[in-house]
């Protein structure tokens, strides 16, 4: 559990490490199991996380507190964000097709994958449920969104060499990738209760 | 596809996770207990086949550049529901899902059923297929959290009733409820299946 009264790096070790968004917490599994297949591909697609959910949960905080809040509308939360979350991604990629090509060509393809990543949602929740303050739930966003990355990353790696080893044939394709993922969700639930926490 | 067919399809041919492989966040997540899972499945059947109706019965109105977030809007009402429901009659099976209640809304297989299946066929076609696909899933993730909770915890409950208790002689082997488990167990049943399907065919 996150909280205000924990220091910035307690938050970042609790999100990145211990409670790894993908691993040990469940979320963002498809674009974890689909687009993996690849080194290059998973960067592309950890940088694209980054960037978004850290505007979509900004964003999504700004509206709880100061719009739906005060109007007494928590009902409207989930529809809410989900919508604010598809349209963000829409803006920021005609906004970088237009300003930044280079950048586009690096990880357009990635943000429309995004809007159905459930992740992006789930942060935006997480934050209110935990009652964050602005500048850490900022912290907490970018060290999730960080921790997915380096979770897609180590596995990308793992994966191109699944692809040229001999498996018995009943285990080829999805099976032998989810206990890879079980193998690789037990070395990260080792560093539980890392400093208490 | 006559309308057996259509309800069938979900449960075997097309079973949303082990086939087609989607929905895999909440399965996994919600697995840890034959009862969380349980839960989990009846609260995406009630959105899938809700929301089956509603779309299919707009789908003449629906423009087709916005249908989307129109089926987004649909889906988040139900799931909202869902989640002041949920948490007014069942707290302690709210609580357990957590985060994942109003995370139904970007379950893909909600989405997917949304626009492959009611946004073409009749009303009632569409409840045939909510069912089937519902049911596919409810299927696959009790089987999922009983395997895990039989092993790694020695019993079997739901709808809050222990149908199972392998006593204190049995060493449970915790790393299966645990989240690692769920990954392996997945692994292993997809691989079952594949047998199964390939020794039918």
């Amino acid at each position: 559990m996150i909280s205000n009264d924990m220091t910035w790096y307690m938050i970042i070790l609790s999100a990145l490490l211990i409670n790894n968004i993908v691993l040990i917490r469940f979320l963002a599994l498809c674009s974890f199991f689909g687009v993996s297949n690849k080194l290059e591909t998973s960067i592309g697609m950890g940088m694209a996380v980054i960037f978004v959910m850290a505007i979509a949960s900004s964003a999504s905080w700004i509206l709880w507190t100061y719009l739906l809040l005060p109007l007494k509308l928590e009902f409207l939360r989930t529809a809410t964000f989900i919508l604010v979350i598809a349209a963000l991604v829409q803006l920021i990629e005609m906004y970088l097709r237009k300003a930044m090509p280079a950048l586009y060509q690096a990880m357009g393809i990635y943000l429309p994958l995004i809007t159905t990543n459930c992740a992006v949602l789930a942060v935006a929740l997480l934050i209110i449920d935990y009652n964050l303050g602005f500048l850490n739930s900022l912290i907490y966003t970018i060290a999730v969104a960080v921790g997915y990355t380096l979770a897609i990353i180590l596995f990308a790696g793992i994966r191109e060499r699944i692809n040229i080893a001999p498996i018995p044939e009943f285990l080829k394709g999805y099976p032998i990738i989810f206990i890879t993922a079980s193998l690789m969700s037990m070395a990260f639930l080792g560093f539980s209760h890392l400093f208490g926490l | 596809m006559n309308r057996w067919q259509v309800f069938t399809n979900g449960i075997l041919k097309e079973n949303p996770v082990l086939i087609l492989v989607i929905g895999l966040c909440p399965t996994l997540a919600v697995s840890g207990s034959a009862n969380d899972a349980f839960g989990m499945g009846l609260a995406a059947t009630f959105v899938l086949i809700a929301s089956n109706i509603l779309i299919s019965a707009v789908r003449k109105w629906t423009p087709d550049q916005i249908r989307i977030p129109i089926f987004i809007i649909i889906i988040s009402t139900f799931v909202t529901i869902v989640d002041y429901t949920m948490h007014a009659a069942d707290p302690v099976l709210y609580a357990n899902l957590g985060v994942f209640v109003p995370l139904i809304v970007v379950n893909c297989i909600i989405l997917g059923r949304a626009e492959a299946f009611a946004y073409k066929n009749d009303v009632f076609s569409s409840i045939l297929d909510g069912i089937g696909m519902g049911i596919g899933f409810t299927l696959t993730v009790t089987t999922l959290g009983a395997v895990r909770e039989i092993i790694g915890n020695g019993t079997v409950t739901l709808l809050n009733y222990e149908l199972l208790n392998l006593g204190e002689g049995f060493k449970p082997a915790l790393i299966f409820i645990l989240p690692p488990g769920a990954f392996l167990v997945m692994g292993f049943l997809m691989a079952f299946n594949r047998l199964l399907i390939k020794r039918k065919g």
